[in-house]
């Protein structure tokens, strides 16, 4: 029996293919989208894991001096001590226009790194002497073998799939001269097995920290805010993608009625039926689930490399830009797509188990009422108030998503009520029949089309949502690097010798000369950085302060005072009148917070002097040169001459931020590429609609065409209607795009990244966006305005006859 | 007695009375018309008979089993396994053709003989049509196959509700001879409800019911 059911429900796509077709795209696209941004993070979160695993980092405690690297005396000590350490040193290096991260370790004391275990266990291993032994040997991984080939200066290079992307191990040796810094130690590994009778680390290193693995902040966490706020993209484009199942399956099931009633009045019981639908709907959901899986590994695939590069180059996350099939991502959209099939479908099944076993089999049954539309709105203001209430009570990032999703799904749920309010008022201000008949069949028409009227308010909202706030925050950001590089020109030396040299060079011929020196301390809010300034007018003139003491920078000058960027502000709490305590024992008045876009790590400003009271020695390679914009190029020119110095190592201001705006654009290419594809995934959904309630198109304009209007008109009309829907649709977007963006400025990113952007608003794109939205509710509605066009008039005199 | 109502009660919500105190019979391989006015209950009577609907008071009992005391799922299996119905209305499966739709009731009671399948298309006049679909039948063909799925599960109680009410004259005549000559074949009775009283009259018994009662 369960067999020949089966084969009587599966027997209706054959009757309705557009149908089967239109479910299964829009279970496709709901899980290719999500499944997409999903294989994106699950890719970026492996290569985190990776490079920990290869880098055998994140499973021993360490060592650290809180005031910057430790001195080769100190890791004496330790080991005479009998302390088991091995030192490593961190850094990085540009070859050829890349950055290289380079990890320096003492391959003697150092544990067996899976990447030097590969090496010795090859067919050709080196000699320990060659890698330990001037010029010492550079274990690089792959994606570098073509950066360092037919290059002169450095050691030979033995190429290791066990290394993150962009990697170079080496020994302490060689790495204290690739990046310059003789005797530096940035930190200890501290081995697993340690003699019994060692004292503490206290008596023989007094001011040295000990961490644990847990303590220590990794790529992962920092990450995390990027990837949460991918995830909600995608869950949105799920979401969207899920109205178009659930208006398929509606249609469908309504479709369907008639076929129902007869199974059951031939002996089939509703319970044995409703499970039979549940395994019905459970295998489109899986074919559906396939398809989309493929597709979000192609969008995955085709979005992954500037991902990794915004990756890399926001947080130098190591992330490889190759996607690789993981089983579990798999299994994890195939659940997707069941789960939010068996959501979307909920409704619809629990309606027709409800169906009296004599009810007709009117498809009008389906569609919604007035209502109903009040009920559905009453649910959307819940929500809207749900979510509010959800982020303040509980706050956090989290919540603010909570509430964004309320106030999306609320505003989608009270827009039928809305539209059927401005139809009718709409209907009575008509003059003519043709007019009065064309809002009347507006207003009739809406709730087969509500749902992907809501599909298109919600893509709609999130162009004008996201779209505001990376204009905005775009905005801001070439305002706030306006403010920043100031400098006409910024040079790198080679060395401090080179750097004292090229300063003492250049003081006469120069407005003035910035050095731009810093470490790196540890804070309880993770990783700080702390600059040293001196003291010169082009700070207290340009550098953007969002909080601030009077006289914040003479008393950054005179008072011993310090400047905290605003991340490290909003996670600690800290603000002018404040003090900030850094290791060991300095407490510092906060003076003023600044603005630092596009850096996820809390940072300090200290006058020159505290910064070398605090961390004596810090290097002083890197300057920023005012002097006149004119000679700017020919002096970059002649100090690379004079010096010796690569390109790389001169840098004008119009090019640092070109490349800061290149990082910037490359930041927003998968929320640009989301937004266009959740909108194009709205506009199906409105062909779908339309292509669907066809079928009960023709006794409605029937009557029409039989008082006189021709074909052709009424083609017109259902363009003309199409167009209006979608207008009305977008004039109310744009309200909720723009409370999105605020919701995005004030609450997602300061809650995710730590700063807050000011709004603005760009209506030039609205009407982009307004025009595009017409042409696509235009293209939408073209398919069934032809069918319309070209329909014999046979088939609409059977409206009369009752053949139909 | 293959089926019996026993002083059937039966009113409409807000408590208008459809059937009041409705009692008969109906042997095997009887044939019975009921007839009676638009709106008098006939459907009622007919539909609480199929265990489609339920009742008020009194007992309905199908080869000799009470109605009452059965679950849906319990109405459900006897509709599939005893009885079959006629409708009206046709109430073919669209997206299933002339065969499928012949062999449906059959499958689904796990009683299909295609051999009798065959012989019914044979008898219907449907050999030539089992490929198409219902939407391409003209309504007396429809009808044919609606009998013909009834038919084929080779029922004891066959119940017909106005199964000639859509068609002509000339397609009723040719849809009624070829439904009670099936009946007369397999020995299966017959409840068909009729307004017609030519119709009433090919059959071995009338009732007719008025005012929710047989008079």
């Amino acid at each position: 029996m369960t067999r020949a059911i089966l084969l009587v429900l599966l027997s209706h796509w054959r009757m309705h293919r557009l149908q089967l077709v239109t479910l299964l795209t829009g279970i496709a696209l709901a899980t290719g989208l999500w499944s997409a941004v999903q294989a994106i993070n699950a890719e970026a979160r492996a290569s985190y894991a990776r490079a920990s695993d290869q880098l055998a980092l994140g499973q021993f405690d360490e060592i650290r001096d809180p005031a910057g690297s430790i001195s080769l005396s100190r890791y004496v000590d330790l080991r005479r001590a009998g302390w088991q350490v091995a030192a490593v040193l961190d850094g990085s290096i540009r070859i050829e226009g890349q950055t290289v991260r380079v990890m320096g370790i003492d391959m003697v004391s150092a544990p067996a790194l899976p990447a030097v275990t590969q090496t010795e266990q090859s067919a050709t291993p080196p000699e320990p002497a060659d890698i330990l032994t001037a010029p010492g040997r550079l274990l690089v991984s792959p994606d570098l073998a073509p950066v360092f080939e037919g290059l002169d200066g450095y050691p030979p290079v033995i190429v290791s799939t066990a290394l993150p992307p962009s990697f170079v191990l080496t020994d302490i040796g060689v790495a204290e001269s690739l990046l310059d810094r003789s005797g530096q130690i940035s930190r200890l590994i501290v081995l697993p097995e340690q003699p019994l009778d060692i004292p503490s680390l206290g008596d023989v290193a007094p001011g040295l920290i000990r961490t644990s693995p847990a303590s220590q902040l990794d790529t992962a966490q920092l990450t995390d805010s990027f990837h949460l706020n991918l995830s909600a993209f995608g869950l949105l484009s799920f979401a969207v993608g899920l109205f178009i199942v659930h208006g398929t399956v509606g249609l469908a099931f309504s479709h369907r009625r008639g076929m129902i009633r007869t199974l059951r009045a031939l002996g089939v019981a509703m319970p044995h039926l409703v499970r039979i639908i549940l395994f019905e709907l459970v295998t489109l959901a899986l074919v559906g689930g396939v398809l989309g899986l493929v597709l979000g590994f192609f969008i995955a695939g085709a979005l992954l490399p500037d991902v990794a590069a915004t990756l890399r180059g926001l947080y130098g996350a190591p992330v490889d830009g190759q996607l690789s099939l993981r089983p579990a991502w798999a299994l994890a959209g195939l659940l997707m797509a069941i789960g939010g099939t068996l959501a979307a479908s909920v409704h619809a099944l629990w309606r027709l188990s409800e169906m009296p076993l004599l009810a007709g089999p009117g498809v009008q049954a389906w569609r919604g009422s007035a209502t109903s539309w009040r009920i559905t709105a009453v649910t959307g203001v819940t929500m809207i108030a749900g979510g509010g209430i959800c982020f303040a009570m509980f706050g956090g990032l989290l919540a603010g998503f909570v509430m964004l999703a309320g106030l999306l799904t609320g505003a989608a749920l009270l827009l039928p009520l809305v539209l059927s309010l401005l139809l009718a008022a709409l209907s009575r201000r008509a003059n003519g029949p043709v007019a009065q008949w064309v809002w009347a069949d507006m207003w009739s028409q809406l709730p087969g089309l509500s749902l992907a009227m809501m599909a298109l308010l919600l893509a709609l909202a999130a162009n004008i949502g996201v779209g505001t706030m990376v204009s905005s925050f775009r905005l801001t950001f070439t305002g706030w690097l306006d403010q920043r590089l100031v400098s006409e020109l910024y040079i790198t030396a080679g060395d401090d010798a080179q750097g004292q040299l090229i300063s003492e060079w250049l003081a006469p011929k120069t407005d003035a000369i910035l050095p731009i020196r810093s470490v790196e301390l540890p804070h309880e809010t993770g990783p700080l950085f702390l600059y040293g300034v001196v003291d010169d007018p082009t700070y207290s003139e340009h550098w953007p302060l969002i909080a601030r003491s009077p006289e914040a920078w003479a008393r950054v000058h005179n008072d011993r005072a310090v400047l905290i960027n605003e991340q490290l502000a909003r996670r600690a709490n800290l603000w002018p009148g404040d003090v900030l305590t850094l290791p060991p024992d300095h407490t510092l008045p906060i003076v003023g917070v600044y603005s630092d876009y596009g850096n996820p790590t809390g940072q300090a400003i200290v006058a020159m002097p505290v910064l070398d009271s605090i961390v004596p020695k810090v290097p002083t390679r890197r300057f920023g040169i005012r002097v006149d914009p004119s000679v700017a190029t020919d002096l970059a020119q002649t100090l690379r001459d004079r010096f010796g110095l690569p390109t790389s190592a001169v840098v004008q201001q119009s090019a640092m931020k070109a490349q800061s705006l290149a990082i910037f654009d490359k930041t927003f290419v998968v929320t640009s590429a989301l937004n266009v594809l959740t909108l194009g995934v709205a506009g199906f959904a409105i062909l779908t609609s339309l292509l669907t309630l066809w079928t009960q198109r023709l006794p409605q304009v029937a009557p029409i065409w039989a008082l006189g209007q021709t074909r052709a008109q009424l083609a017109r009309l259902e363009l003309v209607r199409s167009v209006l829907l979608a207008g009305l649709t977008a004039v109310l977007a744009l309200p909720l795009g723009l409370l999105l963006a605020w919701v995005l400025l004030a609450v997602i990113n300061v809650q995710a990244f730590g700063w807050r952007l000011p709004m603005h608003l760009f209506p030039a794109d609205w009407l982009r966006l307004f025009l595009l939205t017409m042409l696509a509710a235009a293209v939408a509605a073209a398919l069934p305005a032809l069918r319309l066009l070209r329909l014999p008039p046979a088939d609409l005199l059977k409206v009369f006859a009752n053949e139909r | 007695m293959l089926l019996t109502l026993d002083h059937v009660r039966k009113s409409y919500p807000g408590g208008r009375p459809v059937l009041n105190d409705v009692s008969l019979s109906l042997d095997a391989g009887q044939t019975l018309a009921l007839t009676g006015e638009s709106g008098s209950g006939k459907s009622t009577l007919l539909h609480v008979a199929a265990a489609l609907d339920g009742f008020d008071g009194g007992e309905v009992t199908l080869k000799g089993s009470p109605l009452s005391p059965l679950d849906d799922a319990g109405r459900a299996e006897l509709r599939r396994n005893s009885l079959s119905l006629v409708f009206q209305q046709f109430n073919l499966i669209p997206s299933l053709t002339v065969a499928q739709n012949l062999a449906l009731h059959a499958r689904l009671a796990d009683r299909y003989d295609p051999d009798w399948v065959a012989h019914l298309a044979d008898r219907l006049g449907l050999t030539e049509l089992v490929d198409r679909y219902p939407e391409h039948l003209s309504g007396g063909q429809q009808q044919r196959v609606a009998i013909g799925r009834a038919m084929a599960s080779k029922p004891a109680l066959l119940l017909a509700d106005e199964p000639t009410g859509n068609l002509d004259e000339t397609a009723s005549a040719v849809v009624l001879d070829l439904m009670l000559g099936l009946v007369a074949e397999t020995g299966a009775a017959l409840l068909l409800v009729t307004h017609s009283m030519d119709i009433a009259a090919r059959l071995d018994r009338r009732a007719h019911l008025s005012g929710g009662k047989i008079t």
